[in-house]
């Protein structure tokens, strides 16, 4: 019975880890839309992946200009 | 190829229209569309390699508009964007709009995807509930305007969202009630796992020092839950205190506070009864009740709602040469000369020193079709130029013109609306008064027969009639038949829209674009000459009025074909002219048309070569479902009337149609509120159903107030409701639902009372220990929320 001096201790830092996550969670638009998130799975995400990289080319060109 | 006629447009299916012949491939099969618009959207989407939104969209996209051929580059000017653009770091900016056609969670990927190529782009967040998008942006990079082209591209409305720090408001509102029901649930469930040891220990013993231990992380748990969650519920005891009212919140913070100070004083000094377990999950049923109305509420803020944004941002001034310059609308002056372009809005108030155009009026007077105007005769903000260009000097801009002397009558309206007052507040009355009495009573009851647990008693009587149930009676229902309701096609927007349904005695509606579709349409051609059919005759005059912004080029919409047509012209307050493979067309009024022998016809004319080819009748069909609808309301006791600002013959013609007993026409918006304010006066529960600017004051002003779904966004913002599919059968339908849900609440309202009454009497006796009273709260606030859930049901 004694661990419950310790067991719930740390109860009480795991809801606070809990807490802070919902806050963030909150604080990140994560409940504003709660329709559209569920289905972004379904759609590809690789297409706009070749400008993140144009760009960087582009910056790391522009950063060594030989 | 020809489409038949139950053929529906891939992209925004709606019906093709015969002759329509505008294919587009997708993942290699041919798709048949209705329009240019939809043909030229739906290439972008495929071009762009985004097809996957027509696999996953699940409703149908908006017709684009085809006659909006925007120049976005007024956007890129400093004084327009500092209303809507955020200036951060260097370059970077973040642009906030309102994007009008976003109809499912696939439009937020296309919108994403498609923005997200831009090199200036960095990021895209969509909002696809209240229509909001803010794009961060470098300017370096590329402007503002290539942003709204591309969202254009795709179909979509961009619009600057200049309120944004009113919905930034709302948004804090809605992040801090979302925080403090975290809280309340996370200490609720922490609180209620020790209480069931506490009361595992009370049947059956436990040691003092486990139980002190285990009260006290009770109190741990339940203290933020009483200090920060519960906070809204003291300030609106306290609000309502100070006026003078009773309201449900004053019983609730009673409870909350006394059940938490005497449970802190019994682990102190190891009292009899601890209710921490009570008081937590007590403050998050309740919260959980608050922030569903909250939603509900909130819904209302997802369209612009200001008449100003009706105005251009930019405006044309002329200098004594007749120089014309593009300058912010902010800069011109009254006394200034503006140009106003054909299909331009005007943006001032004036009088017109040169040109000669028709002016559609139909935003501050109803009537749609347009006036003429000519040197020397008034024009008003807001109203939108025709055929050719005006310069007009300038009277009144601002807060001075015609336009914004309907926001006041629209903000005076809403002031003098007869207030509702919901029935959980009219019973939260009499219901605080009763437990405040009865729980003196018991204390001084007790006082004399057993003084030292007087206290305990009192506080199990007030623990046991927290109006728990009772605060979530009504919520749970008028949410649950708001949502029934958005199912039959009316959206709820304002909170006592379903009480005051059920107390209706007239329905008044407006005519253009609420009973009729508000689109003249081809109903008749007669074609004089055989070598012309009826379908080549209507694709010469769509080809005639392509690009043309008079109300009636739109008739012709959808029936254009690969026709050349040179040299075409339009005549104010007459028609237009072209040449067509060597001889000479008109399309118009007789007179004009026909100038040798007119002949006597209230259609639109075609001739070739000065001979009548044709007669076209076009005509704004009603709504399929104004019939219907009219006669079940009839049913049900309702009187109906006709408010039109059009002209006697039409509405009169109408109202006999739809066998509407009364019918007014040519009335003003003034006229309009007034009339509603009298049945008012009688005694009536008045609901106003519109779609027009010349609307928005009666709107504000009526009991419940019904916006159709292709309405003006202000209309949509000043309702009550909004008529999401056009169909006017989901009224009737939506007065049923709100009978049901009035008698769920008087359901819901009968158990919570008839519990407490119960429980009362035993907790009185001292009969209740604290997990009766927890267990009891929760079960009769299930069972309220499950009879709600019947709503549901259709």
């Amino acid at each position: 019975m004694d661990s419950l001096y310790i067991l719930i201790p740390i109860a009480i830092v795991f809801v606070i880890v809990a807490a802070k996550v919902f806050f963030w969670a909150v604080d990140n638009h994560q409940f504003d839309d709660l329709d559209t998130e569920g289905q972004r799975i379904l759609f590809d995400e690789e297409k706009p992946a070749p400008k993140q990289e144009k760009r960087q080319a582009e910056s790391s060109e522009s950063s060594n200009p030989d | 190829m020809s489409q038949a006629a139950e053929e529906r447009c891939f992209h925004c299916q709606l019906e093709i229209p015969a002759g329509a012949d505008f294919p587009v491939e997708i993942e290699g099969v041919s798709q048949p569309m209705c329009c240019v618009g939809c043909q030229a959207v739906a290439s972008a989407i495929v071009n762009g390699g985004l097809t996957q939104f027509y696999q996953y969209r699940s409703e149908s996209a908006d017709r684009p508009d085809e006659d909006s051929q925007h120049s976005w580059t007024v956007y890129d000017l400093p004084e327009v964007q500092q209303d809507f653009v955020l200036q951060l770091d260097g370059s970077d900016r973040q642009a906030q709009l309102l994007l009008g056609g976003i109809t499912c969670a696939a439009c937020v990927w296309l919108i994403e995807q498609h923005v997200q190529r831009l090199p200036q782009v960095s990021k895209v967040r969509v909002n696809a509930s209240t229509h909001r998008c803010w794009i961060s942006y470098d300017e370096s990079e590329g402007s503002l305007s290539e942003i709204f082209a591309s969202l254009s591209d795709v179909g979509f409305r961009p619009q600057p969202a200049t309120d944004e720090n009113q919905n930034r408001l709302l948004d804090d509102e809605n992040r801090k009630a979302l925080r403090r029901l975290s809280i309340a649930g996370l200490g609720m469930m922490q609180v209620g796992m020790v209480a069931i040891a506490l009361y595992g220990g009370e049947l059956f013993g436990i040691s003092d020092q486990w139980q002190g231990y285990l009260r006290f992380i009770s109190f741990l748990f339940a203290t933020p839950v009483v200090f920060y969650s519960a906070v809204p519920f003291y300030q609106a005891a306290w609000r309502a205190i100070k006026t003078r009212h009773l309201v449900m919140d004053v019983p609730v913070s009673i409870a909350i506070i006394l059940a938490y100070s005497a449970s802190v004083w019994a682990t102190l000094s190891s009292g009899p009864d601890v209710y921490f377990d009570s008081v937590s999950m007590f403050t998050f049923l309740l919260l959980i009740g608050r922030y569903l109305e909250m939603r509900a509420r909130h819904r209302a803020g997802f369209a612009a709602g200001n008449l100003a944004q009706l105005l251009p941002p930019t405006a044309h001034r002329c200098d004594s040469d007749k120089n014309v310059e593009t300058v912010p609308l902010k800069l011109i002056n009254a006394g200034d000369t503006v140009m106003v372009m054909s299909g331009e809005t005007i943006p001032c108030d004036g009088h017109v020193l040169e040109g000669r155009s028709q002016v559609d009026e139909s935003l501050l007077t109803g009537e749609s079709m347009a006036v003429a105007k000519t040197v020397g005769q008034n024009v008003a903000a807001g109203t939108v130029n025709g055929e050719s260009p005006l310069w007009i000097k300038v009277t009144a801009l601002g807060n001075n013109t015609r336009l914004s002397s309907i926001s006041r009558l629209v903000a005076q309206a809403e002031q003098e609306k007869p207030a509702q007052v919901a029935i959980a507040d009219r019973v939260a009355a009499y219901f605080v008064a009763a437990v405040l009495i009865i729980a003196a009573a018991v204390f001084l009851f007790w006082w004399q027969y057993k003084p030292e647990d007087a206290l305990w008693i009192t506080l199990s009587v007030l623990v046991v009639t927290c109006p728990c149930a009772l605060s979530l009676a009504t919520p749970v229902a008028l949410t649950a038949a708001t949502n029934r309701l958005r199912r039959q096609g009316l959206l709820i927007v304002k909170g006592h829209v379903i009480e005051t349904l059920t107390k209706l005695s007239r329905v008044v509606f407006d005519k253009t674009g609420t009973l009729t579709e508000g689109q003249p349409t081809v109903a008749k051609v007669i074609c004089h000459q055989n070598d012309l059919s009826e379908e080549k005759v209507l694709s010469l005059a769509a080809a005639l009025e392509r690009g043309n912004s008079h109300p009636i080029a739109k008739a012709f919409r959808g029936f254009e074909q690969q026709l050349e047509i040179e040299n075409i012209q339009s005549h104010t307050g007459a028609g237009v002219s072209g040449l067509w493979q060597g001889k000479e067309l008109r399309l118009g009024r007789a007179a004009f048309v026909l100038v040798n022998n007119p002949i006597d016809t209230q259609a639109i004319v075609l001739a070739v070569d000065g001979e009548l080819t044709a007669e076209i009748f076009l005509q704004d069909p009603l709504r399929e479902s104004a019939e219907p609808a009219i006669s079940h309301l009839g049913d049900k006791q309702v009187q109906i009337e006709l408010l039109s600002g059009d002209a006697t013959a039409t509405v009169c013609h109408i109202a006999e149609k739809l066998n509407i007993g009364e019918a007014s026409a040519l009335v003003s918006p003034e006229q309009k509120l007034s009339k509603v304010r009298s049945y008012q006066e009688q005694g009536e529960t008045v609901m106003m159903v519109g779609d027009g600017i010349n609307d928005v004051p009666v709107l504000s002003g009526a009991d419940v107030s019904v916006a159709m779904s292709g309405a003006s966004d202000i209309a949509q913002t000043h309702a009550d409701s909004l008529l999401l599919s056009g169909d006017l059968r989901a009224l009737p339908n939506a007065i049923d639902s709100s009978f049901f849900a009035r008698k769920i609440i008087s359901q819901n309202m009968a158990w919570a009372i008839g519990y407490n009454v119960c429980a009362l009497p035993l907790a009185a006796a001292g009969l209740v220990p604290p997990y009766a009273a927890a267990i009891g709260m929760s079960a009769s606030s299930l069972i309220v929320v499950l009879n709600a859930l019947r709503l549901n049901k259709l």
